[in-house]
C-alpha cells in the first residue's frame, strides 16, 4: 500500500512541476526521419548564426509528426512538422478540428530513391520499372496470362540482368519511401507489362487492380526492411547478390560500398532528379503553424533560413548532403516571407 | 568388491585392488570423470573468457579511434572588409556576417599554407570565393562557426591573422586513422585522392595532426553533416539527470517499501502476493516499462517528451524491484538477536529498525542501489519509446530545471542513434561511446564492490 501511495503522490508532484515549467523559447520540430538529417543540419547552422537557441528536432515518421502537429495550438505543441509526403486531406481536417487552421506548406527540395547493390556484386546496372514488378509482384503476366509469379532469377524475365536469385530489400510499409516505390515503380511496371489491363479484364475493379499491382510477393525473395537504410546496407553487405532500395543521400555517403543502377535509363543524381528525368523521386516538405509565428521566438527566422539559397540552394550544405534542390526555391522563399497559408 | 576379494579363499594375500597406491577400476573411473568435469568447467570458463576478450578487442579496436581527432592548424586572416565592412566594431553588424562568410577565409588560409610549404597540388587552383569549393571537403563545416564564435567573443581580432585549430572533415580524419583507404576514396564522392595527397603533404609539415579528442567526451552531438564534431557530453548530462531522478525516487521508495514489508507488514496472503509480484517485476523486459511510461507519463500526465525526468521515472520503475529485493536481502541478513536485544532494552519497533537494523544493512542496500543504477544507466529499450532517440542532443541544459525537463538524449540512446546514421564516421563514434559507457559502468561496479568489502559485517 505505502509503495502505491508514495509512487502516486511522487508522480503527481512531478507532473504538476513539469507543466508549470512549460514556457519555451526554442522552436520544436518533429516528423519524418528522411527529413531529420536535413532539418538537423539547418537547426545546427541556425543555432550558430542567430541569437535564438538551437531548434529541437525529433523524428518519428511523417504521420506521427503530422499527428502531433495537429494536436492543437499552444506552447506545448510542436511548431513545425517535417514530412516526406504532402499533408493529406484527412490530416488537414483533423488539424482544423483541433484549431490548427492556418498551415504554411514549405517544399524544401526533392529526395531521390535509388536502387543499389554491393559494389563488387553482380552487375545490376540498369533497371526498368517492369523488372521490379516482375521480380516482386505475386501475380505477373506471362505469355499473355496472369499467373502466380514463377520467376526466381532476375534473368528469368530480362536477359540483360545477371543470372542470380532475386533477393530484394525494400523499405517496410511504415516508411514514406515505400509509398513512392509502390507508386513510381511497381504501379508503373504493372501498367507497362500489361498486367493491370489483364487484371481489369479478369473482372477486377480499377481500385482493386491498383492495389493488386503494388502488392509484394511473400515467399521470402523480397524482404521488407522496417529499420533504417543502415540495416538495408548491412543486409546487402552480407548478401552479395542482394539489391536494396536507398535514399539518394544515404547512397552518396556510402559510394565506397554501393553501386547504383539506372532506372529507365537515367542515372540518379541531383541533376537528373531536379529536372525530373529520373523517375523515382519525391518532394520533401515541412509545415508551419502560422499561429505560432510571433509567439515562438525564431520560428519565422528558422523557416526563412531553411529555404535560403545559402542552405537549400544547389550549392548549400543540404544539397551537399544529398537533397535535390528545388528549382522553384525562389517562389518558396517568397511564400515563407509572405506567410502564405495552404488554400490561399 | 573389496570384501569379495578379501574373502576369496586360496589366494594367499592377493594383490588387493583397493590399495592407496594402486587404483582399482572404479576409482580410476571416478577420478577420470572428475578430471573430465574439471576439463568441462575449464573449457566453459575458457569459452566465456574468449568471448570477453573478443568483445573487448572488438570494442577497443573499433572505438579507440573516436578518442583521437584530426585537426588543421591554420593561420587565418580575419579580414575586416568581410567581417566588419563599416569598421565600427559594432557587435550587431559583426553578427550580420553569417558563418558562410567565413568559408573564403579558411580556404584562403589553406591556399597560403600550400604556397608556403611549396606543395604541388591541383587544388592550389581551387576557387576561394563562392558557395562551395573543393577545398571545403578538407575541413569540417563546423569550422566556420568556430571562427565566428571566436570573433563575436572577441571583436578586436578582426583585421589580425590568428592561429586557429579547426577540425578536419570526417573523411580526412578517417584517412589519417587508417579507417578510409585510397581505394575506397576513389569511389567516394566527398573526397578525391588529390585531397589525400595534399593531406599527406600537410601532415608531413605538421599542419595536420591527430590529437586527443576532448570534444568527443565533453562536446554536444552534431548533425549528420559533421560527424567529426559529435560528442557525448550532452547525452552524458542527460544520463546524469536521469540517474538523479532514479536515485531520488527509487532509493526512498524502495527502502521504505522493503523495510515495511520486512519488519512491519503482517504475513498474510496479500503481502505474499506483493512479494511474488515484486520478484516477477524484476524479470519483466525493460521495453514493457517503456511503453508503460509512454502511456502514463507522456500520454496521460502530459510530461514533456524526450525529457530526462520522464526517462528517469521510467527507469525508476525498472530499478525499484532490484533495489527492493537487494534491500530485503540485506535486512534479512541482520541477525534477529540484534532486533531482540534492542527490543529487550525497551526500544520501540521503529527505534530498533532505524537505530540498529538499518545501519547494519546499509552497505548491502547501497550496493544494491548502485548495481540497480548501473543497470538503469545502460538501459536503452525503454528510452526508445519515450522519444529519447531520433533527436540531436546539441544543447547543453541551461540550468537544473532545464536539465530535467528540456529534451535530451542519454548515453546508450546516443550510441544507438550514432549507429543508425548514414556516415560511416558515426559508426566509430558509436563504438567510442560504448567505451565511455563501459567506463562508467565499471566505475560504479567497482564502487559497489569497495563498499561491500569495506563496510559489510559478517556474523
Amino acid at each position: 500500500m505505502s509503495l502505491a501511495k508514495l509512487t502516486a503522490s511522487a508522480l503527481a508532484i512531478a507532473a504538476v512541476s513539469a507543466t508549470a515549467a512549460a514556457a519555451r523559447d526554442n522552436v520544436q520540430v518533429a516528423g519524418s526521419s528522411t527529413v531529420l538529417p536535413y532539418a538537423s543540419i539547418v537547426a545546427e547552422a541556425f543555432g550558430e548564426n542567430f541569437d535564438f537557441p538551437t531548434p529541437v528536432v525529433e523524428s518519428g515518421g511523417s504521420s506521427a509528426g503530422l499527428k502531433r502537429f495537429c494536436e492543437g495550438v499552444g506552447e506545448n505543441t510542436i511548431d513545425i512538422a517535417n514530412a516526406s509526403r504532402a499533408i493529406r486531406e484527412k490530416e488537414i481536417k483533423a488539424c482544423a478540428e483541433a484549431g490548427v487552421t492556418d498551415i504554411i506548406e514549405v517544399r524544401i527540395g526533392y529526395d531521390g530513391i535509388v536502387f543499389a547493390s554491393q559494389i563488387d556484386g553482380p552487375a545490376f546496372t540498369a533497371f526498368e520499372p517492369t523488372d521490379w514488378f516482375n521480380a516482386l509482384s505475386p501475380k505477373v503476366l506471362k505469355d499473355g496470362e496472369l499467373v502466380d509469379n514463377p520467376y526466381t532469377m532476375w534473368s528469368d524475365f530480362n536477359a540483360d540482368l545477371p543470372a542470380v536469385e532475386i533477393n530484394a530489400f525494400i523499405p517496410g510499409t511504415k516508411h514514406g519511401t515505400r509509398e513512392v516505390f509502390e507508386e513510381k515503380v511497381l504501379a508503373v511496371g504493372c501498367e507497362e507489362t500489361g498486367a493491370m489491363e489483364a487484371m481489369m479484364a479478369a473482372g477486377m475493379s480499377e481500385d482493386d487492380a491498383e492495389d493488386a499491382c503494388i502488392a509484394v510477393r511473400t515467399d521470402g525473395l523480397s524482404v521488407d526492411i522496417d529499420g533504417d537504410y543502415t540495416e538495408t546496407l548491412a543486409r546487402i553487405d552480407s548478401n552479395p547478390e542482394g539489391v536494396g532500395v536507398f535514399g539518394l543521400a544515404f547512397y552518396e555517403n556510402n559510394t565506397d560500398k554501393l553501386k547504383v543502377a539506372t532506372m529507365s535509363g537515367v542515372a540518379p543524381s541531383t541533376e537528373t532528379i531536379s529536372t525530373g528525368e529520373y523517375p523515382v523521386s519525391r518532394p520533401l516538405f515541412f509545415y508551419i503553424k502560422k499561429a505560432h509565428i510571433g509567439v515562438i521566438p525564431g520560428l519565422k527566422d528558422y523557416a526563412e533560413f531553411f529555404v535560403s539559397d545559402a542552405i537549400a540552394g544547389p550549392n548549400g550544405p543540404l544539397a551537399q548532403y544529398g537533397l535535390v534542390a528545388d528549382p522553384e526555391l525562389a517562389e518558396t522563399q517568397q511564400k515563407v516571407a509572405d506567410e502564405v497559408t495552404m488554400g490561399n | 568388491m573389496t570384501d569379495a576379494n578379501a574373502t576369496q579363499p586360496g589366494a594367499g594375500r592377493p594383490a588387493r585392488s583397493s590399495s592407496l597406491l594402486q587404483l582399482d577400476e572404479r576409482t580410476r573411473r571416478r577420478n577420470a570423470s572428475e578430471a573430465r568435469f574439471r576439463l568441462y568447467g575449464m573449457a566453459a570458463v575458457g569459452i566465456g573468457l574468449a568471448f570477453l576478450v573478443m568483445l573487448l578487442v572488438a570494442i577497443l579496436s573499433n572505438g579507440l579511434g573516436a578518442f583521437q581527432q584530426t585537426a588543421f592548424h591554420l593561420k587565418i586572416e580575419l579580414k575586416q572588409d568581410v567581417l566588419d565592412p563599416n569598421g565600427n566594431r559594432d557587435i550587431d553588424e559583426i553578427k550580420d556576417a553569417k558563418t558562410f562568410a567565413y568559408s573564403p577565409l579558411i580556404r584562403e588560409a589553406v591556399l597560403r599554407q600550400i604556397e608556403a610549404y611549396g606543395i604541388d597540388t591541383p587544388l592550389s587552383e581551387a576557387p576561394v570565393e563562392g558557395f562551395s569549393s573543393p577545398l571545403d571537403n578538407l575541413f569540417s563545416s563546423g569550422a566556420r562557426s568556430t571562427l565566428r564564435d571566436r570573433v563575436i567573443a572577441n571583436p578586436d581580432l578582426i583585421g589580425q591573422t590568428v592561429d586557429f585549430r579547426i577540425l578536419a572533415s570526417s573523411r580526412v580524419d578517417g584517412y589519417l586513422k587508417g579507417r578510409v583507404d585510397r581505394e575506397s576514396i576513389a569511389r567516394d564522392k566527398n573526397l578525391d585522392t588529390v585531397h589525400l595527397d595534399l593531406v599527406d603533404a600537410l601532415h608531413e609539415q605538421g599542419a595536420v595532426e591527430k590529437e586527443f579528442n576532448w570534444d568527443f567526451i565533453t562536446g554536444p552531438d552534431a548533425s549528420d553533416a559533421r560527424p567529426e564534431q559529435a560528442g557525448m557530453g550532452v547525452a552524458m548530462l542527460g544520463s546524469f539527470f536521469m540517474m538523479l531522478v532514479v536515485l531520488g525516487f527509487s532509493l526512498p521508495i524502495g527502502v521504505a517499501a522493503s523495510i515495511y514489508l520486512e519488519e512491519f507488514a503482517p504475513r498474510n496472503r496479500f503481502t505474499d502476493l506483493i512479494e511474488v509480484n515484486i520478484s516477477n517485476l524484476a524479470a519483466v523486459p525493460s521495453i514493457v516499462f517503456g511503453i508503460l511510461g509512454l502511456a502514463v507519463f507522456i500520454q496521460f500526465a502530459h510530461l514533456p517528451q524526450s525529457a530526462p525526468l520522464v526517462g528517469g521515472l521510467v527507469l525508476t520503475l525498472m530499478t525499484l524491484p532490484t533495489i527492493i529485493i537487494s534491500t530485503r536481502a540485506s535486512l534479512q541478513s541482520v541477525p534477529p538477536s540484534i532486533r531482540d536485544a534492542a527490543l529487550g532494552v525497551g526500544a520501540s519497533k521503529m527505534q530498533s529498525v532505524f537505530h540498529h537494523v538499518l545501519p547494519l544493512a546499509m552497505p548491502g542496500i547501497l550496493t544494491g542501489t548502485i548495481i540497480g543504477l548501473a543497470q538503469a544507466l545502460g538501459e536503452t529499450a525503454p528510452l526508445l519509446l519515450i522519444g529519447m532517440v531520433g533527436y540531436i542532443a546539441s544543447n547543453y541544459p541551461g540550468g537544473v530545471a532545464e536539465g530535467f525537463l528540456a529534451p535530451n538524449s542519454a548515453m546508450p540512446a546516443q550510441i544507438y542513434e550514432w549507429a543508425k546514421r548514414a556516415d560511416p564516421a558515426f559508426y566509430e563514434r558509436a563504438w567510442g561511446g560504448i567505451i565511455i559507457l563501459l567506463g562508467f559502468l565499471m566505475t560504479m561496479n567497482i564502487i559497489a564492490i569497495i563498499l561491500r568489502r569495506r563496510f559489510e559485517r559478517r556474523w
